[in-house]
């Protein structure tokens, strides 16, 4: 029998479950970046709760798309994870904050408990962003690892200016995002007030966007080289150009829900063009391209990657299930009733 | 401090402040079934009621849970890349499992569960209800499996791959330093990697602590309320469930610890001395009750029941259980330590014991508190069945309720005096006689970088821990609502709720 390349069939896995959680988790943390521009109590609440009975069921993925990369690509879950120790205190960190200020916030009437909690909760949004766009950036551009694969870099290294473009890119990608799935929860003034934002978020990040690319084609010359070589990248980028402008678009026309739609799209297209790219490296090691991971040599046992592949065919029709279905019960604009945050 | 202790204490203070949480959303998931269930058989408000209540305070810990525990998911990665990488192969399967088959299920229907009230019909919600307990308990599954695979290690074998090639290693091969970069552990068998010998009975033994976390958690809360003459018909109520459900599981618990423990002894020997104090191989070894370790000595002081430890290890009262002194085995040190001679082993051989003195303290408390609590719900049965639980003007009644107030502290000191007892006692082995905790450590993390990340923790929890015991204080102020709050029942609701009439 002719069986497909575990190794291929776990990246894409592991690169869907970090797209999903990118499309999903995004809007959570884009929501939470605006929370603070709104003032009236009634509309951060509103904020809030359109995110409510599903935030959670995001951040799983992010879960599952760490445990799915410790099991499948084990040396990469320790060159990542270990290498990139103090950011990544700080994004649990934030995202411990992101979690409990959504549900703390409303149990207290008082206006400073409200007051720092919503600090909390934008805060530690942003700051999550930020590090996964800086981490993403690091990803792309490569990090200097040993013989052994082991991080031979700097914290401050981490922090250089290309990463942290792609850290900016990103909170603006996710305030967009946010934004575009707020247009669609919300009804009347907070309607109003928040498709107004959307079209300059969408400018900002078109802008930042823009500006990362150029910076990769001078940073980061191999992408040039791979794509001349895969010439079928050009088309999924020509593609996802088309999808991104359709964004300002259905925005212009009142159909939250396309936008929606398109930027989830626009996402996963970026995450394609990424891992085409990419593709076969898991850690891309700069300068000494010969101690980069792949995904053959960062990869569990064969048979590991089967059982594995066995779970995922198990559980992921389950989860699309529950997703569905919870986005379906969940469905409609938001309202506050007793039991809201 | 050395980067391993500073790592270890970092793991440890995160995952045990993590553990406060899952036991409790575990156990008070159970109930929440149980009451829900109750309302949708009988009809009775008070039911609706309560399953409202307890599933507020559900949310808070649970809350808290998830928060916490998503740190734990990145920290084998950022404290432990040695491991990782030695062990990805098997133990990375049974967190990815978890993530799919248990959080997944738990958030999804948590969103029913918290939120569904008014959107979906009370079947479905029930149906909601019993998906977030099953989950809860599913996480306790793979998380469990995954651990007790380090505490006893089966269905692997060690390969090494030096230039490309793969070697596979002989079953009795013994890890040393050299090996770190080139050896792994490699699944065999699936199955007998879930179903190692000490899954079931430690598996067993964690949900049942929890379920006792859960189960006193509301006793506590409603003996409170009773001892304050509040929400009376509903903290009769409550503490009813909640009792009966905490007796069941301390009679349940009692049977499992001693299954638990057998196992121990079995596959884990120096764990189980160490957790005893037996230093000395002798027949008929007695039982320390409590007392304290003289490490330097080798001596243990305190009440001792003469042949108590044989017969419970071993059912037998004369037959010994084995010392430290003889721990490990003189064959596994030679094949650690090729070059040693027999004069040098008895030195050799306490590299490779645990913290004696600790572990047994960790121990004699959780059994301490174990039997305290099962007496206790014993005694309040008793007066439950007398008659006299709820008879406020008895003296000895109120002293009971004072003590079920406290009595919720009882199984988060058992449940964590458990893992330190579990965790320390297979020191020096991160998993058990194959790779050490030192040599596990993340090579390219600094001692500055980790005690940055434990101050950062530390502030981070001090603060949760002070809000939740705020905002689970003032949830109990409140109290449940009034049963005229509850009552705004969707219409679809009361067609399927058969409604008593009220006496
Ligand atoms: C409410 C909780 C609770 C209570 C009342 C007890 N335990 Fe326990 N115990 C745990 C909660 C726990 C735990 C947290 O669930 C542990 C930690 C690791 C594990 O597998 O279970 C544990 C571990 C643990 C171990 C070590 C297992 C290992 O190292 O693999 C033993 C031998 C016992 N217990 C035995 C007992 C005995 C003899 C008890 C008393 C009478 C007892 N436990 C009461
Ligand atoms: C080092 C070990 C552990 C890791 C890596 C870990 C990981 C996690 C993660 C990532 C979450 C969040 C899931 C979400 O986002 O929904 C979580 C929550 C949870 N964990 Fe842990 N966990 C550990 C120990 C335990 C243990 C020992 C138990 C139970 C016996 C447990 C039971 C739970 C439960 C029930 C939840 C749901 C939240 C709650 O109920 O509070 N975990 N854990
Ligand atoms: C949730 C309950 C748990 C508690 C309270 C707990 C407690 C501890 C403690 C106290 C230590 C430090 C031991 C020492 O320094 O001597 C430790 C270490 C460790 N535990 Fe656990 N543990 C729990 C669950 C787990 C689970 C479920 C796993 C695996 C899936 C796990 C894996 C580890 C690892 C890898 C270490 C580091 C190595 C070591 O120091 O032994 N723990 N834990």
């Amino acid at each position: 029998m002719n069986l497909p390349d575990l190794n291929i069939i776990w990246y894409v896995l592991v690169g869907v479950l970090f797209t999903g959680y990118a499309m999903l988790d995004g809007f959570d943390l884009g929501v939470g970046a605006l929370q603070l521009f709104v003032r009236k109590d009634e509309h951060r609440r509103l904020f809030l709760n359109s995110i409510g009975p599903v935030w959670d069921g995001n951040e799983v993925w992010l879960v599952t798309g760490g445990g799915a990369l410790f099991a499948a690509f084990p040396e990469a879950y320790a060159t990542v994870f270990s290498g990139f120790y103090l950011p990544f205190m700080l994004l649990l960190c934030s995202l411990i904050f992101r979690a409990v200020a959504i549900e703390f916030r409303s149990k207290e009437e008082w206006t400073w408990w409200r007051q720092f909690w919503d600090v909390a909760f934008s805060a530690g949004s942003l700051v999550a962003s930020l590090l996964i766009g800086v981490a993403m950036g690091n990803i792309v551009r490569g990090i200097p690892l040993d013989g052994h694969h082991e991080f031979a870099g700097s914290f401050l290294g981490l922090l250089n200016p290309y990463a942290l473009l792609m850290g900016v890119t990103t909170v603006l990608l996710f305030a967009m995002h946010g934004a575009i799935y707020l247009a669609m929860k919300t009804e009347g003034e907070l309607n109003q007030i928040v498709s107004g934002w959307i079209p300059r978020l969408i400018g900002f990040f078109l802008a930042s966007y823009f500006l990362f690319n150029l910076y990769t084609l001078v940073e980061v010359p191999w992408v040039l080289d791979t794509v001349r070589a895969r010439p079928y990248v050009f088309a999924v980028v020509a593609v996802n150009v088309l999808i991104v402008l359709n964004i300002p678009r259905e925005i212009h026309k009142g159909k939250a829900f396309n936008a929606f739609v398109s930027s989830c799209a626009a996402m996963g297209l970026m995450m394609a063009t990424f891992g085409l790219t990419y593709f076969p490296n898991m850690v891309l090691s700069s300068p000494d391209a010969a101690n980069s991971l792949t995904i053959y040599n960062a990869a569990s046992t064969q048979k590991t990657l089967g059982i594995m592949l066995i779970i995922a065919l198990l559980g992921v029709p389950l989860v699309l299930a529950y997703t569905a279905s919870i986005y379906w019960v969940f469905r409609g604009k938001t309202s506050l009733t007793k039991h809201s945050y | 401090m050395t980067v391993e202790t500073l790592a270890r204490i970092q793991f440890a203070f995160t995952v045990a402040f993590h553990y406060i949480y899952p036991p409790l959303s575990i156990g008070l998931g159970i109930l929440l079934v149980m009451m829900e269930g109750a309302w949708l058989r009988t009809g009775n408000p008070l039911f609706h009621n309560m399953a409202r209540f307890w599933t507020r305070i559900f949310a808070l810990t649970f809350a808290i849970g998830v928060a916490t525990g998503i740190v734990m998911e990145f920290e084998f990665g950022t404290n432990w890349a040695t491991y990782s990488r030695f062990v990805g192969d098997i133990f990375g399967s049974a967190l990815a499992a978890e993530g799919i088959f248990a959080f997944f299920l738990e958030s999804g229907f948590l969103a029913l569960l918290l939120f569904g009230w008014n959107k979906v019909g009370p079947r479905m919600h029930f149906f909601a209800t019993c998906m977030v307990a099953f989950g809860a308990h599913f996480s306790a599954v793979w998380i469990v499996v995954a651990n007790s695979w380090m505490q006893t290690p089966a269905g692997y074998h060690l390969e090494s791959t030096v230039n490309g090639q793969t070697v596979i290693l002989p079953p009795g091969h013994v890890v040393t330093p050299a090996d770190l970069t080139s050896v792994r552990a490699v699944v065999d068998d699936f199955w007998a990697m879930v179903f190692n010998p000490s899954t079931i009975d430690r598996l067993t033994h964690v949900v049942l602590g929890a379920w006792l976390a859960g189960a006193f958690l509301v006793v506590s809360i409603s003996a409170y309320y009773l001892l304050r003459s509040r929400h009376l018909e509903f903290s009769r109520a409550s503490l009813k469930i909640g009792l009966g459900f905490a007796t069941v599981a301390c009679v349940l618990q009692m049977i499992s610890a001693d299954f638990t423990a057998k196992g121990v002894v079995r596959n884990q020997p120096v764990k189980l001395a160490a957790m005893e104090g037996v230093y000395e191989t002798a027949p008929a070894t007695p039982m320390t009750l409590f007392g304290h370790v003289d490490a330097g000595e080798e001596k243990v002081g305190g009440p001792k029941v003469p042949g108590l430890l044989s017969f419970l290890a071993w059912g037998s009262f004369t037959k010994p259980v084995v010392g430290l002194r003889d721990l490990p085995s003189d064959e596994f040190l030679k094949s650690r330590h090729p070059q040693a001679t027999a004069g040098e082993l008895p030195v050799i051989r306490k590299q490779y014991w645990p913290n004696v003195a600790v572990v047994f303290q960790f121990y004699h408390i959780m059994i301490i508190v174990g039997v305290a609590l099962f007496v206790l719900s014993l005694i309040a049965c008793f007066f439950w069945w007398r008659g006299w639980l709820f008879d406020l003007s008895r003296p000895l009644t109120r002293w009971l309720l004072v003590a079920l107030v406290f009595s919720v502290l009882g199984p988060q000191i058992a449940n964590q005096a458990g893992w330190f007892t579990a965790e320390m006692g297979r020191q020096p082995w991160i998993v058990y006689e194959m790779l050490r905790t030192s040599e596990s450590l993340s090579r390219v993390v600094t001692a500055n970088q980790i005690v940055a990340s434990l101050i950062l923790f530390g502030l981070v929890y001090a603060l949760l821990f002070v809000m939740f015991v705020f905002l689970l204080t003032r949830k109990i102020q409140h109290g449940p609502d009034s049963e005229e709050e509850s009552e705004e029942m969707p219409e679809s609701w009361k067609a399927l709720v058969r409604t008593v009439p009220r006496a």
